[in-house]
């Protein structure tokens, strides 16, 4: 199965995600802001990430940008959590090289569902 | 699959929490007028990610109203809304609004809609004020399909796909688009090489080709066009009916069903689920948590894994033991020991959190309290990091709360009473550990007791004698009586009846004591002494009779054998001990617990002087045994509460031993003189 970094600075959400992902059956590492995330990205290649745009130390945009640096995320399909009232949020994460969005709220079925789409 | 999202709505509640206090503590430190951006950013974050894990756990009025708020702050934070002091004081209400809800939500009460709906009211106008309300985020997020009209459901789709030669510098890959499409329906997928260039100028991260798709089937506009969202913007996408397919009247429900189908699940998540989870919630909200560093944890694992060693040593001394080997035997029951208490100091420090958790609130309240009053206060706070027992934490929130009001309503003078000092009065609190206990402070610089009316109270209603010389601290000790207030006027702030006679109470109950010293014209100070933990006693193992009681180490100031022409009988039957200066007390505990067989001659047995609320007392036993750490079991839970009694503990020969509760033992003394 795959393995996916999941990204968030809200402990229920990275909780939420990372059982979800586990009972399918993937491989998950779990950063709680960008920062984190880019130390874990450094020392390993993943086949996904889904991340929080507002956060701490480090936000989603700027998370995006960083691993899109990184020879081993040039192309790996990066998803950003996002609400509906931030519409212009989704454009600058795709702007930023992000693959798509979540919107939220969402489900553990509609995650779950995007995350097939992308891994297929 | 189906995935109980329920057991992940605690964390939730227990960080929208923690987001609130979070908001709570940036907004008062926000300065009016001058927007401190990464403030603002701070408290967005905060109301953003309780939003998004209310919208997901489904709990729509939290989500509604947090939307309107992060509106507000979004606002703030583009410089499009000043920080004004109405604002901000609106968006404080807002977070307390916002934390009663999620505690309605938590324990499955209902919400005052009418405060949410009236708070929600102010801030739409505060929004709408400034003009910002037009064009709002609030929008649903939904981008215009491509083509600017929906489209008439039709047999079918010609879709031409034409993406931009970085489309897959994003991670997208034309391929899953392909897929998706054809679980719509029927797909054909007709290439188009015109853009190939020669092998030599490829570059292989670019994207060439585009594609005329025909997806034949009832898929609807939206659907197809959902498939595209993410590329959107970085292709050429045109979607236009299939012309040559008759339109059958039946596929003319699909599209009209597709946001009936919306409905449905919008229905579904606010309706099922959100009272599933609450019941779910409620019944984890019982158990209570607790949020513990991972250190904490680790450090334990570590004991555990040395306890095991040493277990395994013991086992292994145990085959074939002869007493050549009662050396290693006792080594390793050293080992034992020394692990047994490491494990349980640290197992003890999971329950420990720091004091900050009680100390954070009373920022807001000072700032909303003195300015109710018209005083100016400034709250300094140190200590806070200082750990305290989960239990001991959830008990002296309402007896500090009290302490401060009053500070802030008896204490601080009006500005211009307040002569020579600073005109802003300063209230301090402050923790620390000393000497296996914990220490909180409350200090004022303000007015201090009032020693005259004090006296007068206390000789109007009998507890003082008139013509005797009283200590300070005697005098002071006067405002733990019910019903003894010298506050000239009940105000709004405090004196509503709840006196500091309830606030020792509450202290006595988790086992600690309180004190005050003050200055006229200079202040007070308050101090709180508390055990470390409720769990476990330092406990001094005495005899009377045949029974074995404890008494808390901490509050035994020495022991000694007595002569008996130190002895004088006061009026009454009380005796006392003419004791370093003093007269001390004798309380005779075989009499007080009816033992029999006991000692009863004073010179026979020995007296351990104890000390509590500043008062000594001797207590006469028969004999001091061992020390020992005892854990304390509650006798009111397994019988009732008895004064002069703590509770109950089982010594190491399986009897029961009563632990003293010695301020409670001192009480019963003064009512039998």
């Amino acid at each position: 199965m795959a393995t996916i970094l999941i990204v968030d600075d809200s402990a229920s959400m990275r909780q939420m995600v990372e059982f979800t992902l586990k009972e399918a059956g993937h491989q998950v590492m779990v950063a709680e802001d960008g920062l984190a995330a880019l130390n874990l990205a450094k020392g390993a290649a993943s086949d996904l990430v889904i991340t929080d745009v507002n956060m701490p130390n480090m936000d989603g945009i700027t998370l995006i940008r960083e691993l899109r640096a990184l020879p081993a995320y040039k192309f790996t399909p990066i998803l950003t959590l996002t609400t509906e009232s931030t519409t212009d949020k989704k454009m600058e994460g795709k702007g930023a090289g992000a693959t798509g969005w979540i919107v939220k709220p969402f489900n553990p079925e509609k995650l779950l569902a995007t995350v097939n789409k992308v891994l297929g | 699959m189906a995935i109980d999202i329920g057991q992940f709505v605690q964390t939730f509640f227990e960080e929208s929490l923690e987001g609130l206090d979070i908001m709570e503590a940036g907004l008062l430190a926000l300065p009016p007028g001058a927007a401190d951006l990464e403030q603002i950013n701070t408290i967005f974050r905060a109301a953003h990610s309780i939003k998004g894990g209310s919208g997901t756990f489904g709990f729509k009025e939290v989500t509604d109203f947090t939307h309107v708020m992060e509106t507000l702050l979004d606002k703030m934070r583009e410089g499009q809304l000043a920080v004004t002091g109405e604002a901000v004081n609106s968006l404080l209400e807002s977070v307390d609004c916002l934390r009663e809800m999620l505690m309605a939500v938590r324990q499955n009460t209902d919400i005052d809609n009418a405060r949410v709906g009236d708070l929600q009211g102010r801030l739409t106008q505060l929004l709408e004020r400034k003009g910002a309300a037009s064009g709002t985020a609030d929008a649903t997020g939904h981008r215009g399909p491509v083509a600017s009209q929906p489209l008439p459901p039709a047999g079918g789709w010609l879709i031409g796909f034409r993406p931009h030669l970085d489309l897959m510098h994003r991670g997208n890959d034309p391929v899953r688009i392909f897929r998706e499409l054809a679980a719509l329906g029927d797909l054909t997928v007709r290439p188009d090489f015109s853009r190939l260039p020669r092998l030599a100028e490829m570059q292989p991260e670019d994207c060439y080709l585009a594609w005329e798709l025909e997806l034949r089937g009832d898929a609807g506009h939206e659907a197809v066009t959902e498939v595209f969202a993410w590329v959107e913007d970085d292709c050429d996408l045109s979607i236009e009916a299939l012309v040559e397919t008759i339109v059958p009247p039946a596929t003319g429900k699909t599209a009209a069903e597709e946001p009936g189908q919306g409905e449905l699940l919008l229905e579904r998540r606010g309706g099922d689920r959100r009272k599933s989870d609450r019941r779910g919630s409620g019944a984890a909200a019982d158990g209570g948590s607790i949020r513990v560093g991972i250190d904490k944890v680790d450090a334990v694992i570590n004991l555990v894994g040395e306890l095991v060693t040493t277990q395994s040593m013991l086992s292994a001394l145990g085959v074939d033991f002869d007493m050549d080997r009662i050396d290693k035997l006792h080594e390793a029951l050293d080992q034992l020991d020394r692990n047994t208490r490491d494990l349980q100091e640290h197992v003890m420090r999971i329950r420990m959190l720091p004091v900050s958790s009680v100390f954070s609130r009373f920022p807001r309240m000072v700032h909303d309290i003195s300015e109710k009053l018209g005083k100016r206060v400034e709250l300094q706070i140190s200590g806070e990091q200082t750990e305290i027992d989960k239990t001991v934490i959830e008990k002296i929130g309402d007896p500090l709360i009290h302490l401060v009001r009053n500070s802030l309503d008896h204490g601080i003078e009006p500005p211009g009473e307040r002569g020579t000092k600073p005109q802003t009065g300063i209230i301090t609190l402050n923790a620390y550990h000393k000497s296996g206990s914990i220490f909180i402070e409350v200090g004022d610089d303000g007015r201090g007791l009032d020693r005259d009316a004090l006296r007068r109270k206390g000789l109007d209603s009998g507890l003082l004698r008139p013509g005797e010389e009283y200590s300070d601290e005697q005098i002071h000790e006067l405002i733990f009586h019910p019903g003894l207030s010298t506050a000239k006027q009940i105000s709004d702030v405090s004196g509503r009846g709840v006196g500091m006679d309830v606030v020792r109470r509450n202290i006595q109950d988790v086992g600690g004591n309180i004190q005050i010293a003050s200055q006229p014209g200079r202040g007070s100070m308050i101090t709180i002494c508390l055990p470390l933990t409720l769990a476990i006693l330092d406990g001094q193992l005495v005899s009377v009779g045949q029974d074995c009681y404890i008494i808390p180490l901490l509050s035994i100031v020495e022991s000694v054998q007595i002569r008996a022409e130190a002895i004088n009988r006061m009026a009454g039957k009380c005796e006392v001990l003419r004791f370093r200066g003093q007269h001390l007390p004798i309380l005779r505990l075989y009499e007080l617990f009816g033992a029999e067989d006991a000692v009863t001659d004073l010179e026979k047995g020995l007296l351990v002087v104890v000390e509590a609320d500043g008062r000594q007392v001797g207590l006469f036993v028969d004999d001091l045994q061992g020390q020992q750490q005892v854990s304390i079991k509650s006798l009111e839970k397994n019988f009732r509460r008895v004064s002069g009694v703590a509770g109950a503990t089982i010594l190491g020969d399986g009897r029961v031993g009563l632990i003293l509760d010695i301020s409670g033992l001192i009480r019963v003394n003064n009512a039998a003189m």
